[in-house]
């Protein structure tokens, strides 16, 4: 088992807390059929690997590819970045792989490299194909709308803009799928010819019509369910969806 | 956020994205810091033939960096004969991994919008009207 990332620094006033979602990602990354898929699909002296995290919240994902880059990747040669619309986030992420980064090295392991966290709306500042792996933990929950995003700071309160960024961090509007069908626009725009993303999604936002319409609409494109976790009655709560090109 | 960010970076609003004259962005007013971190040589030899030397050389120049070599330094250019970190290598380490943009504007050549960056995080949230 590797370690999970220390989280204790973050305010959960602020800040979407880990939970199963996050973990299930987490879980993914350290599979062994994923592991023998990023391995092959990024060998040892090929180009350096760049791994985006779309809305890190506290950053346990984030830190916990940089710090097991080698145990995921195979390779320690891997960059890291992050985004978030919630600044506090952005903040507590670096800490969170500041401090996984420096416990992988204590206990002599060699880690990714992480270049940092940006403020930003799902991945709207990359361009040019650079992302080879994309992470996204979206919010995912069916909810009537989805709150504003903070690009204009016209929330009174710092209470109401703060229940606006956890708000943020779930709300997913129509089917709990409005926010990720957005990134799955921005997904050919960023990912390189190597690319591939791994996409939480739970069983409202219809994973396998998800992967139907990914597989149906060309054949540059290729998903599959890869993980899944919360069974109940043969209902998975929560999936996992990679998505890559052919 | 490292400065080597800068070469993955656009502008973030729509109507920039796939013009060249929105990369790299260019940074204005920059504060940069330098905090050492280890070498990792492997790291150095595979991002480059990811980089967009061009951009590099555009960046580093407006911050008034070392210059860079014209061309991509080949994986040779990284170690001495006697298999030592070369020069190049070590200057590449310092300026990929140890340097760091601290505060200041990150422009699009484009359309000039100014995205700021703050205690090292770069906002590059829009207003609803720019988007």
């Amino acid at each position: 088992m590797l370690p999970t990332p220390r989280t204790a620094h973050v305010d959960y006033d602020r800040i979407y807390e880990p939970a199963e979602d996050s973990y299930l990602l987490l879980d993914t990354l350290a599979k062994r059929s994923e592991r023998d898929f990023l391995r092959k699909r990024f060998p040892r002296n090929s180009p350096s690997p760049v791994v985006l995290e779309i809305g890190t919240g506290s950053g346990v994902v984030l830190a916990f590819a940089t710090a097991h880059a080698n145990h995921i990747f195979g390779r320690s040669d891997v960059l890291t970045i992050g985004t978030d619309v919630n600044p506090f986030a952005c903040v507590a992420a670096l800490r969170t792989v500041e401090l996984a980064v420096s416990e992988a090295n204590t206990a002599g392991t060699s880690t990714g490299f992480c270049l940092g966290c940006l403020e930003a709306d799902l991945a709207t500042p990359f361009g040019g194909h650079a992302v080879d792996v994309a992470l996204f933990n979206p919010p995912y929950v069916p909810t009537e709308m989805v709150p504003t995003a903070p690009g204009d700071s016209s929330v009174a309160t710092p209470f109401e803009r703060e229940s606006q960024l956890l708000a943020l961090s779930y709300a997913g509007g129509v089917d709990g799928m409005e926010v990720t069908n957005r990134l799955l626009d921005q997904l050919p725009g960023i990912l390189s010819r190597r690319g591939v993303a791994y996409i939480l999604l739970c069983a409202q936002n219809k994973p396998a019509a998800i992967a139907r319409r990914i597989n149906d609409a060309s054949d540059d494109w290729v998903a599959q369910v890869v993980n899944s976790s919360g069974k109940t009655a043969g209902w998975e709560r929560l999936s996992i969806l990679r998505i890559w090109r052919t | 956020m490292k400065l080597l960010t800068l070469n993955f970076l656009t502008c973030a609003r729509k109507t920039c994205k796939s013009l060249p004259a929105a990369f790299p962005l260019h940074p204005r007013e920059a504060e940069l810091e330098q905090v050492e971190t280890d070498m990792n040589a492997a790291l150095i030899k595979n991002i480059l033939p990811r980089l967009e030397w061009d951009a590099m050389k555009t960046v580093t120049t407006e911050l008034g960096l070392p210059n860079l070599p014209a061309e991509t330094p080949a994986p040779e250019d990284l170690a001495t004969a006697d298999g030592e970190p070369s020069q190049t290598l070590k200057d590449l380490h310092v300026l990929l991994m140890d340097t760091a943009v601290v505060s200041g504007k990150l422009v699009c050549g484009n359309c000039g919008h100014e995205y700021a960056v703050k205690e090292g995080i770069a906002n590059f949230l829009l207003p609803s009207h720019m988007v």
